[in-house]
């Protein structure tokens, strides 16, 4: 099989949790996690440190047992061994054995994942050449540094085709160049219908890659943005012109959710972008004298911070 | 299968160590000044003068000091090979990588457990062969029960290796040193404790010898491999401070089996249930 061959379609969820839970001692890890994502897509886990993402990704891959809730992982109990042949796993920081050589670590998590010496004769070498460390095939990992363990950890998480694939951080301690391969990777993922979940701080990256994302704060799902299919998302629209005056603010609230006026310049936002004409006409009939007017749709970063509020602190 | 695999990637790790090198030369060390040792006392001109028969239990005597050392460097050597197997991995997350694997956790413990059993086996065999080679071609001394005795200085390491990987599901690699050696310690002064009490006939020191030999077995395990190892004219002698005076029944070599199998089952059962 190469890195590409496609997954049979299918249209149930990937991932389907309902009040995961997660106390240590007493502290609450975990409040209770509820989140469905569908096969095929590419998920994203948003959140601040100490949010519970990391917790809430051991949960499911079963390295911490939930308190209380329970989950389906491709219509299987998430407790289940055998549906860990259908997942990939990049931890943060991943480290393994430093005495191996790229192709054995490869070869030995193919044969844990239920791959055949032939399969693996094929497969190692596609995914050393998938992550671009070909040349460093017979090298030990302990002369790796940090961008090449992500990358050596990326392929034993893909090697053996899975159907859902979790990626913690997988652009830490990458370059330029390598953050694209991930990219293009996923990407790649998505074309032949695997899952991937994946939690990362790089909003930008996160922005561009994934189909969904999620919110978590304290262990809850606090709010989810579709990044394809929401044309109509709030939009910031930035005004610049003269004779603006406050008379005219209760006006526009009826297209606008918030307007601050501060000498030449009017802020605005709008759920809808189809509103952006009529203010446009009514600030002209009211006199307003319009040297510009730029709509900006919210960024990820800027719902983040909007949906995550203030920085409290840690 | 992915037992095998596991215990195969555990015993290359474990060979790999610095720790088993290290006393595998510590090993050839003590087995090079033992068998000069033992060349210069066959050769002494006051024991040539010895009889023959009191000069064979002799040499076979010293011979228990060499098994004794190489008892002593395989027990350190299982504890610190396999101490952070767990806890270190577990502290360092890679074991984030094989648990999320289609393997059970039980399968993920055993494996490494068989690939430290196996490695262990191999270093006992070496280092057990060497002080019989100096016994058989310097001394000419053939001991009785050769075989059983390195089957239970094997025992003693697989009990220590069990404890080591059950107080490694719980906690840190350093703690996890501290306890295993020190229970290991404890038997060791509770073995002498037995042996002393023997001899004085305070039957209050043989209760607390046997009572140490309940809590950890290993020395006990040694002593009747060091016992079926003597002739029972060394026994009768006391030739040496080794010479073993009161030797563990069979129903404690049975305890220490017992011992082994229930610290493996409660490390499977912690580690199938702890967070990782």
């Amino acid at each position: 099989m190469s890195p590409e061959e496609p997954l049979p379609p299918t249209d149930h969820l990937a991932i389907e949790t309902h009040g995961l839970r997660k106390v240590f001692g007493s502290k609450v890890a975990v409040r209770g996690l509820s989140l469905e994502v569908r096969r095929g897509e590419i998920f994203g886990f948003l959140g601040p440190n100490g949010a519970g993402k990391s917790t809430s990704i051991k949960m499911l891959l079963g390295l911490v047992k939930p308190t209380s809730g329970h989950a389906q992982i491709l219509d299987q109990p998430f407790s289940s061994v055998e549906v860990r042949r259908k997942i990939g796993f990049l931890p943060e920081d991943f480290r393994f054995y430093d005495w191996l050589t790229a192709t054995e670590l490869l070869a030995l998590h193919g044969r844990l994942c239920g791959l055949t010496p032939a399969q693996l004769r094929d497969r190692v070498p596609a995914f050393l050449d998938l992550v671009g460390l070909t040349a460093h095939r017979d090298r030990r990992l302990r002369g790796f540094s940090k961008g090449m363990l992500q990358r050596i950890g990326l392929a034993q998480a893909l090697i053996h085709g899975p159907e859902l694939v979790f990626l913690d951080e997988p652009t830490s301690g990458l370059d330029p160049m390598g953050r694209r391969l991930v990219r293009d990777i996923i990407r790649d993922q998505r074309k032949r219908g695997a899952t991937v979940f994946l939690n990362s701080h790089l909003l930008s990256e996160v922005e561009i890659t994934c189909d969904t994302v999620v919110f978590i704060k304290q262990g809850e799902v606090i709010g989810s943005r579709d990044l394809h299919s929401s044309p109509d998302g709030e939009v910031h629209v930035y005004v610049r012109a003269h004779n603006l005056r406050q008379e005219i603010l209760p006006a526009l609230s009826q297209w606008t959710t918030s307007a601050e006026l501060a000498g030449e310049t009017l802020t605005i936002s709008t759920r809808s972008i189809d509103a952006l004409p009529q203010i446009l006409r009514f600030l002209v009939s009211a006199g307003v004298d319009v040297f510009e007017f730029t709509p900006r749709r919210f960024s990820l970063e800027e719902s983040f911070l909007k949906i995550m509020g203030e920085d409290q602190g840690l | 299968m992915a037992l095998w695999i596991i215990a195969r990637v555990t015993f290359l790790e474990a060979a790999r160590r610095k720790i088993l090198w290290t006393a595998l030369l510590a090993a050839a060390a003590f087995l090079a000044l033992f068998a000069t040792g033992m060349h210069y006392q066959v050769r002494d001109a006051h024991f040539t003068r010895v009889p023959p028969v009191l000069r064979y239990q002799i040499l076979g005597s010293i011979l228990q000091i060499g098994f004794y050392a190489i008892d002593l460097l395989a027990v350190l050597m299982t504890v610190l090979t396999s101490v952070d197997t767990l806890s270190g991995e577990i502290a360092s997350a890679t074991i984030h990588a094989i648990a999320t694997k289609p393997i059970h956790r039980s399968q993920l413990l055993l494996g490494k457990w068989l690939g430290f059993a196996a490695m262990i086996a191999v270093y006992v065999a070496l280092v057990f062969c060497g002080v019989l080679s100096v016994g058989y071609f310097i001394a000419g001394v053939r001991l009785p029960g050769a075989l059983e005795g390195a089957s239970l200085i094997y025992l003693e390491c697989l009990v220590v290796l069990t404890a080591t990987f059950l107080f490694g599901t719980w906690f840190s690699t350093l703690t996890n040193g501290v306890i295993v050696l020190g229970m290991h310690g404890l038997a060791f002064i509770g073995g002498w404790l037995e042996q002393i009490g023997t001899v004085t006939q305070s039957d209050r020191l043989v209760t607390l010898g046997i009572l140490s030999s309940i809590i950890m077995p290993s020395e006990s395990v040694w002593r009747r491999a060091s016992y079926v190892m003597q002739s029972t004219a060394a026994r009768s002698l006391d030739l040496s401070p080794f010479a073993t005076r009161s030797a563990p029944s069979g129903v404690m070599m049975a305890y220490a089996v017992f011992y082994l199998l229930v610290a493996l089952f409660a490390a499977l059962h912690h580690f199938r249930n702890r967070d990782l």
